[in-house]
């Protein structure tokens, strides 16, 4: 009898924890949901956010800034960061993986040591450059920083992954006479692909989420991405624009989070990958 | 002379040369060119790159008739490491070119080479690792190795506001001066000693919290007590899947002063908190922040690890009468902690670098008015952001990050070599 007592209590505990949890998590999303579809425009009026819901700062959005401009960027900035980075990375570190040449142990300790140099600290130098070569205020410029900066530790990454394919599928087909080319494309890549999938989400994710190198890069507001444009709504001391923050912090956090969601697993095994990788 | 001594001799006195009576013309014209290339584009600028690394300028810019002439220090600073770079790439080829004339050459004599079955096929085929390695490498030269060994430099140069700022005036070489001024000079000493404690603090804390808090709450949503474990495990993963700038401007709102969390005190009865305006409830208020944004991936994580401990462990725990905790304590907790331990350790790295979270949530304030160009919670690496785009010091934002690089290297070499010796237990087959 009282070892069923404890149980319920234990169960009732449980689900107490999960619950408080859950609401911890859970407040803070659907404060900013119910703030985009409130009719007022302040920070605190707590109890006006249930009362009429409005669009009106979704047509705020489209209407006073250039929302979809600064949307349709930041797509573009992704899909070619994503592209490029993946055609950069996975051949080099199939390379790493697969072949071995002289000097490919210097080159190894290189680029472990350049993925431990964050992006930030080389900002000033970065600048200089891509202002040399004209690249200030463009899309491309901002791309190659990106594109550039994951190299060293995806490269790593990705051939820590492929160490772990077995190479009898490689030198089985070798042997059937098909080139390096072919084993690449049509054996290695299909092996590779959830990988290649975390190599490509997160690429793709980068540029929605970084607010930094595209202050350094981009001038022109015409030019924004949507990070930088949501941090300027907020980051000013009067906080006025906080509504329409929240409407475009919707219309950002629903399509990388469902990405995110179909894409868990390949996630996790990114995650556990970059565990594994020394 | 034999034909591989010929061969290189050739190569010696002009790239390409010796691929030519190797009869490998492609590759001779490749070489052939390449060096044309450097003795018309680069080899004439080449004296002029050098002074300009060494002397960095002589005559800041000034205007003669409208125009602006002079030199600018920075660009010189660059303009020099880039021509270095080209430079060694150059020899490197160079070198490489003569081993490949004597190699071909002592194929040729010996009649190895005959025996290949040549074809453009098989020429492609040898060199895949080329093709798929120069974009990579010429890309991280130029945007991420470049830029770093110029940063480095910095570091030893007075580049910094308000009297070295150039174009408008010069800059020089000093040496060591700043490595010692940041470890001497009393108002540079007091800050960086200052956010050096509070950013070991933050990452030891942070790691440690986030870590726990994704064991308790993997393990939370494993209970078998529970029901629906992938409905709750689904909620208490929403976090990661939101872009954290976000979530984080989020926080950034909710705990202002005018915001929220506030106007609920204060409906209650309670006064209000200066969540981000106390230097001391800032900080905790960031590690709070921190748990909530990052338990999530230890958490799905660690319940794919916890999914995958074999059952009988526990069945035989139970057999030989071991109590909940117990089993806990012996079975789960270490085989999670060995399977996750690189994770801990890279997180404590990232932990020191995690700019985003300071520099979005409290933007480094409150101000502290002791401290150079810094507020009371920015990290080092934030403390490196405001020096470089709000404040113009360059030279010490490389010093900065000079050190930062250290430990960070330093952490992570043990924690390869305790990998290692991790790899060699046999706890984990």
């Amino acid at each position: 009898m009282s070892q069923n007592i404890i149980s319920i209590l234990r169960k009732m505990l449980l689900y107490t924890i999960l619950i408080v949890g859950s609401i911890i998590v859970l407040v803070p999303i659907i404060w900013i949901i119910l703030a985009s579809f409130s009719s007022g425009n302040s920070l605190y009026s707590s109890t006006s956010l249930f009362k009429n819901p409005s669009l009106v700062h979704y047509k705020e959005l489209f209407g006073t800034t250039d929302f979809g401009l600064w949307y349709l960027n930041t797509l573009k900035i992704a899909t070619m960061n994503m592209v490029l980075s993946v055609v950069l990375t996975m051949g080099s570190a199939y390379v790493f993986s697969r072949f071995r040449f002289k000097g490919r142990k210097a080159a190894l300790s290189t680029i472990m040591i350049l993925q431990m140099f964050p992006s930030v600290m080389s900002m000033v130098a970065v600048y200089v450059l891509l202002k040399t070569l004209g690249l200030i205020d463009s899309h491309l410029g901002l791309v190659l920083v990106y594109a550039g900066g994951q190299i060293p530790y995806n490269t790593w990454l990705i051939k820590g992954y492929l160490d772990s394919i077995s190479k009898s599928m490689d030198e089985a087909a070798k042997m059937d006479g098909a080139s390096t080319y072919t084993i690449f494309i049509k054996i290695v890549m299909p092996i590779a692909k959830p990988i290649m999938t975390y190599l490509a989400l997160t690429n793709f994710v980068m540029p929605w989420m970084d607010f930094i190198f595209p202050q350094l890069v981009l001038r022109s507001p015409e030019k924004k991405t949507l990070a930088m444009a949501l941090y300027s709504l907020v980051a000013g001391q009067q906080n006025t624009q906080f509504t329409t923050f929240a409407a475009g912090a919707v219309l950002v956090v629903i399509p990388i989070t469902i990405l995110f969601i179909f894409l868990q697993k390949y996630i996790v095994e990114g995650l556990s990958a970059g565990a594994n990788k020394s | 002379m034999k034909r591989s001594k010929r061969s290189a001799l050739l190569s010696t006195l002009f790239m390409g040369l010796g691929q030519f009576s190797n009869r490998k013309i492609v590759k001779g014209i490749l070489f052939f060119a390449f060096e044309l290339y450097i003795l018309i584009f680069t080899i004439p600028y080449f004296r002029h790159s050098l002074w300009g690394l060494f002397t960095l300028g002589e005559t800041p810019q000034h205007f003669v008739n409208g125009k602006a002439t002079g030199d600018n220090s920075i660009n010189l600073l660059m303009n020099g490491f880039l021509s270095a770079i080209l430079l060694a790439l150059a020899v490197l080829a160079y070198v490489l070119n003569i081993v490949d004339a004597y190699r071909t050459g002592k194929d040729l004599e010996s009649g190895k080479e005959k025996q290949k079955i040549g074809g453009v096929k098989n020429l492609l085929d040898k060199l895949f690792p080329v093709f798929m390695l120069t974009p990579a490498f010429i890309v991280s030269v130029f945007l991420v190795i470049f830029p770093m060994i110029s940063s480095f430099a910095i570091a030893f140069t007075n580049y910094s506001s308000p009297y070295h700022i150039p174009p408008k005036n010069l800059i020089s070489w000093v040496g060591f001066d700043n490595f010692k001024n940041i470890f001497t000079l009393d108002v540079w000493n007091d800050t960086f000693v200052g956010i050096a404690i509070w950013t070991v603090l933050w990452a030891i804390i942070s790691t440690i919290t986030v870590y726990f808090g994704g064991l308790f709450l993997a393990l939370l949503t494993n209970s078998k007590d529970i029901k629906f474990k992938k409905f709750w495990r689904s909620i208490f993963a929403l976090p990661m899947a939101m872009p954290g700038f976000i979530s984080l401007l989020i926080m950034r709102l909710a705990f202002n002063g005018m915001g929220p969390i506030n106007q609920l005190l204060m409906n209650m009865g309670f006064d209000r908190v200066n969540w981000l305006t106390d230097p001391f409830i800032a900080k905790v208020v960031l590690i709070i922040v921190n748990l909530w944004l990052s338990s999530a991936g230890f958490m799905v994580m660690m319940s794919g690890i916890l999914t995958s401990i074999s059952k009988e462990l526990y069945e035989a725990a139970d057999i030989d009468g071991a109590s909940a905790g117990q089993k806990f304590r012996r079975i789960t907790l270490p085989l999670v902690l060995f399977a996750t331990a690189p994770l801990l350790v890279m997180n404590l790295a990232g932990n020191i670098n995690n700019f985003g979270v300071i520099y979005l949530l409290t933007d480094g304030g409150p101000v502290n008015p002791s401290y150079r160009f810094a507020g009371s919670t920015d990290i080092l690496l934030s403390w490196v952001y405001k020096m470089t785009l709000q404040q113009s010091q360059f030279h010490m934002a490389s010093v900065v990050s000079i050190i930062i690089f250290v430990v960070i290297a330093t952490v992570s070499f043990i924690n390869l070599k305790r990998t290692r010796s991790f790899r060699e237990e046999d706890l984990i087959q």
